[in-house]
This record gives structure tokens, sequence and C-alpha cells, in this order.
């Protein structure tokens, strides 16, 4: 028996792609074999240890519960297309640099595309929210101190950054 | 002068690479070509293997090859080595590659398939065909002592060791103690779980006759050696990469696995790359775990709880099989005493074979399980005593002035137990002021009044680390002035990149950022012993510092050349040899290295300095002097004659529902000495790591085996790693440097401290909430409300004392609070399990 395979479109980090994939491939497993993008990492390969978060059309989504097939047409976000557009490492990056928020770094993937969006939702969270927002990902090295640190130090780059764009288009 | 880079949190240089997705793990690695295996592994515990029928996986579209033992020839046909053999290592058995002709555990590998997809290959490995005899399996320490079914028929009593250390006669230490006591003590099983689990990928060169091995180790040098050994290669043949690691915690040390012997095998037999990623659930039921263990203590001390003779025996589960010797066992039994010194000492352990996963370090490596027993045993002295449990301690630390210790035990890496250095007074006086220790009665107090219940627990820990034999590193300085680092030992996320540039940094006088080291390369540094125990830093550490001196020394002999000046006037500076009191004349490194190289072809503008013709010749000596050499590059081996021995001391406050049971962490402090600090963001990333593993291991994680040997809990839905949510929130730290005696930089391990006492510590605390006592680790909450519940049917410990008297469990508050100091008048609550005797 043959492999039954599918079309599918997908924009993942802003870049058109069109890929004939076998319809049980998960999404996890396109983006690391089909579009060789192997920052998004596989922990658990059911849904519990949040490694292989992504960002569908910008919502935090377990990539290994997702069939490739079931995402044509949508936008994926991992963690190769968070840095910003001139190079800089996104606040999230920048906090996880900052704050020693990762040791060994194969979960880390996964927390930078969820705090994106939760920083995103929440500009100035509290240490308790911080702590709530990754409380659905598995780290095994860092026993979360700087992760939870990390998150508070994230929305406060944000924040300077936010600020800086505002004086600059307001000096213009 | 160049900023001092040791002892610094400099930022690690890993970081920005892994936080963009261009970490390289792996799974990562391969292209098109690439073959995929999956294993068919066994779904019985123990069970004969009739047949094996690869036929209808054969027939399945893109299937390369099926393997089974059969194919297997030569050295790969017998079983796996036994890596660390010991005198008392009597019985050791080990698997095979592909199961021979029985299975001892569920996830022993029966079979390989080889697809060109990793989902095809698993479709296929349904549908090998495994006819199984199904034997009742040995499952559990005490299943496994009773010894009525045997693991393997030539294993009487399922006994693999017996090995007993002492010093002193303990058992007359004991016996005319004036107050004796005695209990059992019971871990359960957990495992390193790092979050990529194991993987491999191998490729022939069939042209060279070379083998490539990627894999997801803690020793690459072990890897090469056992690969070669069993595919029949020249170690010259075959180079091991580890690349970007997620995570080992003692697991990845093991060597080879299965998979690391028959993927390089199928890539050579089939001329093919071929990679396996170890899934989740392979994790759970065919690596490793660890922990299990039960320990009978009996102790003999005075009216200051000063203890005068230890009697323990241990009982270790170390699974179907002994690939790893004795070391966790040796790590318990020695451990154990932690920062005191018991006036007669003596250990017994046995370990058993039992039809479940192979145990091997995690960790801790075993250290968990004897701390826990000692500390654990010191509460109770001062619960009985009606003291301090701090009091109790301090009467027994051995004392700053008697360094070095030696106490007449061997250690695990073979040698002598001798601690070098430490200062455990003044850690207990640190730890106090960090938890408030002084002041907890009034927190109590003012907590009860609400009708909340606290306790606080309290644990010592002392970890020899960075035992032998040897780490080598090798130190280049470019013509660039680039400085090229290479080590053997593998990394899996202690930031050896960062430490180790950062001690090199400071010994040749360049800046950090021009620092950049490998590591685990065979092809980059083929001498190596791994990463484990704690040893990253104390070995490797100190061998790039002892390479880049003897770099430093060339390079100031070079610069002395060509400077014209005596080398005792120079230094070297912010990447310069520079003339001490006159900037204006210096050298860069980078051109000490194009002159320290002498040239017949000049490649480019700095090399012309080096050639024939350039006129720095000096002609009374041959350009390279006999005994020297070409290049700014050296290499050089740290090799310790004993371990270096870090310590630390743990505490918890924690709150338990007098509803529910739930169990809260609401403080948590540590005090640790790992002496000379290289990076102190490093080490406190290494303890929060540690206490939220020592916080799993107390209050969540278990190895759920029902009685057919089957895993109930193997996957992260049932197995509960702890979430940020499940941690303290906060772990208050405080460090002590007590510098080794032993190595150049001072330096002791930092890997496993966070781990080791937490159980202990979690233990104490509970009991000292709950007033009733914790014997057995993990406990949740529905245990612990069991326990309230139904006391009387906890079984109550085994009295191994000669004689054995009254036994009572006395409430330390109502004893502390009795006018009469003889306990026997005391109340004694209905959930009594403790044993005493008093003379």
């Amino acid at each position: 028996m043959s492999e039954q395979t599918a079309e599918v479109r997908l924009r993942v980090n802003g870049i058109p792609y069109l890929r004939e994939i076998p319809v049980r491939r998960t999404l996890c497993d396109v983006l690391r074999m089909d579009l060789e993008l192997t920052g998004t990492h596989v922990g658990c390969e059911h849904g519990v240890c949040g490694a292989c978060t992504i960002l569908l059309d910008g919502e935090p989504v377990r990539s290994c519960l997702l069939l490739g097939v079931t995402v044509d047409g949508h936008d994926i976000t991992t963690v190769e297309g968070l840095t910003e557009d001139d190079g800089r490492l996104s606040p999230v990056q920048q906090a996880f640099v900052d704050c020693h928020g990762l040791q060994c770094g194969f979960c880390t993937p996964g927390f930078l595309t969820t705090i994106s969006s939760f920083i995103e939702e929440n500009p100035e969270p509290t240490e308790e929210e911080a702590r709530e927002a990754v409380s659905g990902n598995l780290c095994r090295c860092t026993g979360y101190q700087n992760i939870v640190a990390s998150v508070l130090r994230a929305a406060e780059i944000a924040r300077e950054r936010s600020s800086e764009t505002t004086e600059e288009v307001s000096t213009r | 002068m160049t900023t001092r880079s040791m002892g610094e949190p400099v930022k690690r240089v890993e970081d920005p690479r892994l936080v963009t997705g261009k970490g390289r793990y792996v799974d990562d690695i391969g292209d098109a070509r690439t073959l995929h295996a999956a294993f068919v592994r066994s779904p019985h515990a123990r069970a004969l293997i009739r047949d094996i029928d690869p036929f209808e996986a054969y027939e399945v579209e893109g299937v390369v090859g099926v393997f089974t033992w059969d194919d297997l020839e030569g050295a790969l046909a017998e079983p796996l080595p036994v890596l660390i053999p010991h005198p008392d290592l009597t019985h050791a058995r080990t698997g095979y590659p592909l199961a021979k002709d029985r299975v001892n555990h569920v996830g022993e590998p029966v079979a390989m398939v080889v697809a060109t997809d990793r989902y095809v290959a698993e479709d296929a490995a349904g549908l090998v065909r495994v006819d199984y005899d199904v034997l009742e399996p040995v499952v559990g320490i005490e299943k496994s002592a009773a010894a009525t079914l045997l693991v393997h028929d030539d294993v009487p009593g399922n006994v693999a060791a017996v090995s007993t250390q002492s010093y002193g006669d303990a058992a007359a230490a004991v016996a005319a103690a004036p107050h004796r006591l005695t209990f059992e003590w019971d871990i359960e099983r957990s495992a390193c779980m790092p979050m990529e689990g194991k993987g491999v990928h191998a490729k022939w060169d069939s042209d060279e006759e070379r083998l490539t091995l990627w894999t997801s180790t803690q020793t690459s040098t072990g890897v090469r050696g056992a690969v070669s050994a069993k595919l029949g290669l020249e170690l010259t043949q075959v180079d091991v990469i580890t690349p970007d690691v997620g995570g080992g915690f003692g697991v990845k040390i093991v060597h080879p696995w299965p998979e690391e012997l028959m993927v390089p095998w199928a890539a050579i037999r089939l001329n093919r790359p071929v990679k396996w990623t170890e899934d989740r659930r392979e994790h759970f039921v065919s690596s490793a775990h660890e922990r299990a263990q039960l320990l009978t203590v009996g102790v003999g001390f005075d009216d200051d709880g000063k203890v005068l003779g230890l009697e323990v025996d241990i009982l270790h589960d170390h699974g179907a099989y002994i690939p790893y010797g004795l070391i966790v066992p040796i790590n318990s039994s020695t451990q154990l005493l932690g920062p005191y010194h018991p006036g007669a000492y003596r250990v017994t352990f046995t370990s058993l074979y039992t039809n479940t996963v192979i145990v091997t370090p995690y960790r801790g490596a075993g250290r968990p399980q004897g701390v826990y027993a000692m500390e654990r045993t010191m509460d109770r002295i001062a619960q009985y005593l009606g003291k301090d449990r701090m009091a109790v301690r301090e009467a027994n630390f051995i004392q700053p002035d008697e360094f070095p210790v030696d106490f007449g035990l061997m250690f695990q890496d073979g040698r002598p137990l001798r601690y070098d250095s430490g200062n455990y007074p003044e850690m207990a006086e640190k730890l106090k002021s960090l938890i408030d220790w002084d002041d907890f009665e009034q927190t109590r107090a003012s907590a009860a009044a609400e009708g909340r219940k606290l306790g606080i627990g309290v644990g010592f820990y002392v970890e020899g680390t960075g035992p032998g034999p040897y780490e080598g590193g090798h130190v280049q300085v470019l013509t660039s002035g680039k400085v090229k680092v290479s080590t053997g030992l593998t990394s899996q996320g202690q930031g050896h990149q960062t430490a180790f540039a950062q001690v090199v940094a400071d010994e040749l006088g360049v800046p950090f950022e021009d620092v950049v080291v490998t590591t685990g390369d065979t092809r980059r540094f083929g001498y190596s012993v791994g990463t484990f125990a704690s040893r990253g830093a104390v070995m490797s550490g100190n061998a790039v510092a002892l390479a880049a001196r003897k770099v430093r020394e060339r390079a100031l002999a070079v610069a002395s050349d060509a400077l014209e000046v005596d080398v005792e006037d120079l230094e070297l500076v912010d990447g310069k040899v520079r003339v001490k009191g006159d900037p204006s004349s210096e050298i860069p490194l980078g051109t000490v290295a194009v002159l320290s190289n002498p040239l017949r072809y000049a490649f480019d503008e700095a090399s012309k300095a080096a050639t024939q013709f350039a006129g720095t010749t000096d002609f009374s000596k041959p350009p390279v002097e006999p005994g020297g050499k070409p290049g700014l590059d050296d290499s050089d081996y740290y090799s310790p004659a004993y371990s270096t021995f870090a310590a630390g001391a743990h505490a918890a406050i924690v709150e338990t529902d007098p509803e529910t049971a739930e169990i809260k962490i609401l403080k948590y402090a540590v005090v640790h000495d790992c002496g000379k600090i290289i990076n102190p963001r490093i080490v406190e990333g290494q303890i929060h790591g540690g206490v939220a593993q020592g916080v799993a291991g107390a209050l969540y994680e278990i190895m759920a085996y029902d009685e057919a040997g089957q895993l109930t809990n193997a996957s992260f839905m049932d197995f509960l790693m702890p979430y940020a949510s499940e941690v303290p929130h906060g772990i208050e730290i405080d460090h002590l440097e007590t510098p080794s005696t032993l190595n150049p930089l001072g330096v002791k391990g930092a890997g496993e401290a966070g781990v080791i006492p937490t159980s202990a510590v979690i233990a104490s605390a509970i009991e000292d909430a709950e007033r009733m006592p914790i014997v057995r680790m993990p406990i949740s909450p529905s245990e612990l409300f069991d326990l309230r519940r139904r006391p009387r049917e906890v079984e109550p410990l085994v009295n191994t004392m000669p004689g054995g008297a009254v036994a009572t469990w006395i409430d330390p508050r109502s004893v502390a609070d009795a006018t009469s100091q003889n306990p026997t008048t005391t109340d004694v609550p209905a959930n009594s399990r403790a044993k005493k005797e008093s003379e």
C-alpha cells in the first residue's frame, strides 16, 4: 500500500510553501522534515510537554497534535520566525538570554512561542500570571525559576522597545 | 587589564543560537537519503522467544531491512559490555543489542526495522510477529529478595553483588551506645527524563571506510570505543560527534545502548545513512531508571546525639541487567555519611535483579537515597532526645580543622573516600539565617492560629565530585588571535562552552568573546571519559586551564624572542603580549601565533612575517628547536588522585492542608559550596534545576509497575513531571566558597547538588508539620491523606537491633515540654511506627 499524500499551502514565518505531504504526517514533522525548520522540537508526541508549540494564526498550538494537511492555507510562526526583521532577538528571545532561561535548549522553542503570544495579550503580567502562562510547558533543566523571570523581563523589553518606537515616530 | 572573567555571571554563549532555532540536536541531522530505524520491543516483562517472523514487515513498501539477533555476528552477537567491573559484582548479566532467546523487561529491543521513513518503519515494526512463551516476572525489591523466581536462571537469589564496607566495629559501637534506634527507609523509582530522548545518526563512508556517528550521549569517546570494539572497526575509523543534547541527567552516560550499535551496523550494512530517534514511550520503557532502594538503619548515639555507631543495610533494585556496575549503591553507601563522621560504620548493599528497566545513575546517582537515610536518622535522633534537629547535626559535623578526612572506605572512583575541604558549621549558620530557623516556632504558631499547619525540614549532604581518571584540553591560538579550545567531555546544557571559555580567557589574558569551545567531538579531542558525577568543571575546567598555561608560556617565549625582552618583563593582557610598564611595546597574540610557526610559504599578509626571508630569523637556532613544536597550541590533562568533595545544606518550610492533605512548599533555601565558582549564574541554574528534580522525587514521580511488569504510567500524561506550578516559587540561595585543595582552579562540582537532599528535606518538613512518621518517598497528597486516616495499616518498621525493646513514636514538642526528660513517660500518638530503645 502506498502512502496517501495531499498538497498543502502554508505560510511559515512569512514565507509561502507548497508541499506534497503524506496525509498522516503531523505538523511538527512537516515543519521539521518537509520544510527543514528543525527549531521546533518534539518532546512527547502527545501534547503534554509543549516543546513543539508553534503559533497558528498567532495562537499557540501543539504541532504534534495536528496533522499537516489540516492547516492548509494557514499562517504559522515557528521559533525561527520570532527574530525581529532587523535581525535583533525578539524580546522573549533576549529575555531568555539575559535571565539564563534555558540550559539544554530543547524545550525552549515551545516556551518562546507560548510566551510571545502571552505577552502580546498581557503586556504587564504579574509574577503569578507569568508562572501560570508557562505552566503548560515542561522543562527538565531550569526548575522554571529563570523561565518565570524571563517572562517578566520579556514583557519589560517589549514595553521598552514599543516606547522607543513611539518616541521615534513622535520625533519625526 | 583584561576584565577577569572567572567568578562573573557571564551570559552564556550557547544561547543566541539556541533561542533562534539554530540548535542542532541529533534528530535535526540528516537528509532525504537517510533511512529511519524503529525497534520492535518486548511487550512482556519475562518471556522466552520461540520465533520471530518478519515476513509481513518485509512486504511493507519502503522497508529496507528487518533484523534480529540471528543477523548479528562476532562481538555484536555477544552480550553488551559490563562497563564498570567490580570484585563484588560476582553475577553481572547484560542484555544483547537485540534479544537473543529471551526478554527480561518490557521495552527490551527484539528486532530492528529500517525503512525510508519513520512512519513506515513503525508500521512495519508492528507487523513483525514475535511468538513469546510468557513467564511470571520478578517485580519489586521484596519479590526479588524472596528469590522464589529467578530473573536469570544462573544467578542465585537474584543477587548480582553483595558488598560490605566498614571502619571500626559498628555492631559493637551500636550495642555499647547509651541510645539505640532502628528504622527502615523506602525510596521509589524515578528517572532522568531529559526532554530530548536518546538518538543516533550514523553515516558510513565506504570510500574512506570511515564511520561518523552522531549520538545524544554523555560520552562520545566511550561510545567510540564501544562501537569500534563491537563492530570490528579500528578506533581511527570511527568519529563520534555529540551535537546539542537536550538534557542527560545520567541516562546518557550508559553506553553503548543497543541502538548505538544497531544503527551504525545497519548504516554500514546498507551503505546508507541511518537514524533513530527515541520516542517518549520508548524512553520510559527502554532507557534507564533509578532511586529504588530499601535502607535499614541501626544507630547508636550519646546524650548529645553524637553518632557512635551506624549500621546500614541497603537492598538495591538494579533492574533486568547491570551494565553500569555498582556505582549507584556505592554512592548510596559511602555518601550516606554526608558531613558527619560516625564513631564506627558498617554498610552492606545487596544489588538485586528484577524484570524491569535497568537502573543506572540519575542526577545524584544513589546519593539522594543515602542522604535520605542519614538525614532522617538525624531527625529521629533529635526527636528521641528532644533536641533541635540542627543541634544534633552540629554535634556530628566534621570540623573545619579536621580536613583532609580519610574514612578508610573506597569511593565510587576506586580510590579512598577522602574529603579535601569543607566548612559545615558555617554552612549550617548560613542556612539557619536564610530560612529563619530560629524564628520558625513563631511562624508556626501564627500560622496555627489561622488553622494552618506548617513544618520545617533540613538536610545536609556531601558530594564527591570530579572523579577521574582524567580529562584533557587542547588550546590553540589562531593567527587571527581567536582562541579555539576543545575538550573531550560532552555538554547537555551545563554551559560548558561559556564556563571553559571563561577559564581560558583568564589564563591567556584574552577577551572572553575571542574564545570558542568545542566539546564531545572525537575529531577534535580523542581522549576523554565523559560528563557525569558533577565532573565537567573540575575535570575539563582544570584541563583547559593547564593547557592554556602551557600556551601562555610558549606565547611569552616567542614574544620574548620577537621583542628581545626577557620573559619576566612581559605580560599577556587583552589579547596582546606587552612589555610591563611600556604599553607602547606590544605584540598581538595573533602575531605571536604567526611567529610560532616557521613557514616556507606565505598564504596571507600576516603569515609573511614567519617566512624564511622575512628577516626575523635567529641563525644560531634551528627554526623549531629540539623538543619544541611549531604553532601556538598545546594540550594538557588533569588527573586527580582523589575526588573533590562539594557540600550543601537545604531547608524547606511546607504547609499541609488539614483537609485535603495538599502539600505546598512555602519556602526553599539552599546553601551551596562548590569551591571557587566559575560562573554563579550557571551554578544557580544548576541548583534550580536540581531542586526541581528533587521536589519531583519527593512529591510526584514514581515508576508505577504492576505485578506483570508493565509500566503503567509510561507517558508524560501519567508520570507527574512538575510544571512551573509545582516547583517552589523562588529558591533562596547562598554560596560558601571553600576552595578544593586538589586542583589548580580550586573548584568542586555543582551539577547534581540541587537534587541530593531534597527528599530528606521535604520528608523532614512534612513529618514536622504532621507529627507523624514519614518513611516512604515520594509522598502524594492522597498518600498523606491515607496515612492520616489509616496509620495503623502502615507496616511497622523492622527492628534489626539486638535485644530490641519498646519502640514508640515521640512527638518532639511533647518531649521538650515535658518536665521529665524520660521519653517513656510521654504520650504516644496512635500512629506509632518508629521503634526506640533506651537504656
